[in-house]
């Protein structure tokens, strides 16, 4: 896996979730490449559901979490203006970054300021999939996000994610559904398709063993009371 | 209707709903927690025939759709709180002149310009209304996704059968929020030869009425006050019948309860769990959802069991606005406190169930 890794979806695709356990498990994890472990939260499209939400999990488990938030007092303003500390990470050759965007192309935009850092070979950039999402509904409009976020971006989408779920209603059938979709716009995007993900708890690993790789998800951003 | 579940965040299922239900003209203006609304009509809207305009503000947005709605248009505008305020003048100018109208409120914190959470303290705005003179506007509040979409396809069709502004108050955590939902099929959108005839007091100009030569005004100046009166009088018969026929709520576990729970929207959920948290513990809580706002369901309070209930808790992200509404409702019968976070702060389950144990302490 490369440095920095930015993550780039539709609204709700999962992006957040992803960024979120990916920092916890790049954490917990024995063969860590990089000293230090960041998440950047860059999501200035959508004010609720964001990475800076889970700031205090986050930096228990030794992830510093850089977000556009006014000094000490966790404010946010929804300004593409963002604060030079959010560099900090992108510039520290010693630390693993992970990137969580703002949904679509227009949230991805705000990435374009960060652009000279990204002109190497030291990032990737994800596309993350949901296939039961209406606007992702099918192979084609999900090419046009997709696409929509490499032409915003101009840097190339190097990895797609499937994480088709309907959160607890997600069923192993609508996961390998999303799978076999995943890799048709992998084939005509000449894009891998590098993981399915699948909500852990609702989902077990053994239902879907046919599909691989699998990386299990924790909803970490979702309180309990919206499933009531 | 959709034959697999999709997943949609509220805002977006909010848009295609009133796309659904056949409204064909939006005019908004963006603002949060609700802007992926006009996001979305902007793009879909002239998809399927219709129009989206950014309005200057939301005046110019309620003007709008004051107008269009006079020309027989099917209207959905939505906004935010403050937002919401700005539209109070056309409000009144819409209910006085009967023209339907489908506006949705993603609600939150205030006062003033307050900030962009979740809350609920457009109670009073939504259901006393901050225009000026008599009239009343139908409140519909959604505790999901799915329920918000089905009422605003259905919301079309009320505002047209009212001849009313037609509200649904979903807070931002509704808008904001992501969940499974089925979305109905779409309706069929009456050609505007057909809307001259169906609306047959709109304003829709005389090619599209066949010959009709009959003067069709939609106004709300009546300069004699025994006018007025006559015409204030008959929309309060026609609200007093929306009060007979749009009550909706829903009641849980009301039988045997020691507490009962009032709470609309996200903070119905939270009261759900805060049950179900009161229950390990070895106490009866009951929950009464109203949905519809005005009407208020006080029926719902006759199903609640006297003989054990020994307080009712409305439970609120506001300071209290709902707990006059479930007074009048109790009529004494039972004493009304208040759960309550305000300024966009949403409370924990176990924060809502605490307030209830310490209520049912300090009654012992």
């Amino acid at each position: 896996m490369k440095r920095m890794i930015v993550i780039a979806g539709h609204y709700g695709s999962g992006k957040t979730e992803l960024a979120v356990s990916l920092a916890l498990e790049m954490a917990k994890s024995p063969r860590r490449e990089y000293e230090r472990l960041a998440v950047v939260d860059l999501d200035v499209a959508n004010p609720y559901f964001r990475s800076r939400e889970r700031m205090d999990l986050l930096e228990a488990n030794g992830v510093k979490l850089y977000a556009d938030v006014y000094h000490s007092t966790g404010a946010t303003a929804e300004l593409p203006a963002l604060t030079a500390a959010l560099r900090a990470p992108l510039e520290d050759e010693g630390c693993q970054t992970i990137i969580d965007l703002g949904g679509n192309d227009a949230g991805a935009r705000v990435l374009r300021q960060f652009g000279k850092y990204f002109e190497g070979n030291d990032h990737e950039l994800w596309a993350v999939v949901n296939f039961r999402r209406y606007e992702t509904r099918d192979i084609d409009s999900s090419r046009e996000h997709v696409e929509a976020i490499q032409q915003e971006l101009q840097i190339p989408v190097t990895g797609l994610v499937n994480n088709t779920h309907l959160l607890r209603e997600t069923t192993a059938e609508i996961i390998r559904e999303g799978h076999e979709k995943a890799e048709v716009l992998s084939k005509e995007m000449s894009i891998p398709l590098l993981f399915t993900c699948y909500p852990a708890g609702i989902i077990a690993p053994e239902a879907i063993a046919d599909i691989a790789p699998l990386r299990p998800l924790g909803l970490y951003m979702r309180p309990a009371y919206l499933d009531k | 209707m959709t034959t697999d579940k999709v997943l949609m965040k509220g805002n977006e299922a909010f848009a295609e709903a009133a796309i659904r239900g056949g409204a064909r003209l939006y005019f908004g203006y963006p603002i949060t927690p609700q802007s992926e609304v006009p996001e979305y009509m902007s793009r879909e809207l002239p998809k399927h025939g219709g129009c989206f305009v950014q309005a200057e503000s939301e005046l110019g947005a309620i003007n709008m759709a004051y107008g269009a709605g006079a020309a027989g248009g099917t209207v959905f505008i939505s906004s935010s709180s403050p937002g919401i305020a700005l539209m109070q003048e056309g409000m009144s100018f819409l209910c006085s002149a009967e023209v339907p109208l489908l506006a949705m409120n993603v609600s939150r914190g205030g006062p003033g310009i307050g900030g962009i959470q979740p809350g609920q303290a457009d109670y009073f705005q939504v259901t006393r209304g901050g225009g000026n003179g008599d009239y009343r506007i139908p409140v519909f509040a959604p505790s999901s996704i799915q329920e918000a979409v089905d009422l605003l396809y259905e919301g079309t069709e009320l505002a047209q059968y009212w001849r009313n502004p037609i509200m649904v108050l979903a807070d931002g955590m509704i808008g904001q929020m992501m969940e499974p939902v089925l979305l109905p099929d779409f309706k069929p959108v009456p050609t505007p030869h057909e809307i001259a005839g169906l609306r047959d007091w709109a304003c829709t100009g005389y090619d599209d009425r066949g010959g009709d030569q009959n003067r069709r005004v939609v106004k709300s100046l009546r300069m004699q006050p025994e006018k007025l009166e006559e015409h204030v009088e008959k929309l309060f018969r026609k609200y007093a019948q929306a009060e007979k026929e749009l009550v909706r709520y829903e009641t849980e576990n009301l039988k045997g309860a020691e507490v009962v729970f009032v709470a609309f929207g996200t903070t119905a959920r939270i009261c759900r769990e805060a049950c179900e948290i009161l229950a390990e513990e070895g106490i009866k809580a009951g929950l009464i959802r109203p949905i519809s706002l005005w009407p208020f369901p006080n029926k719902a309070f006759d199903e609640i069991d006297f003989g054990t209930t020994k307080a009712v808790i409305s439970a609120e992200l506001s300071m209290g606005q709902m707990m006059t509404d479930v007074q009048i409702a109790l009529n004494g019968r039972l004493p009304v406190y208040l759960a309550h976070r305000t300024g966009g702060m949403v409370p924990t389950s176990p924060e809502v169930a605490a307030r209830a144990k310490a209520v049912l302490e300090g009654l012992k």
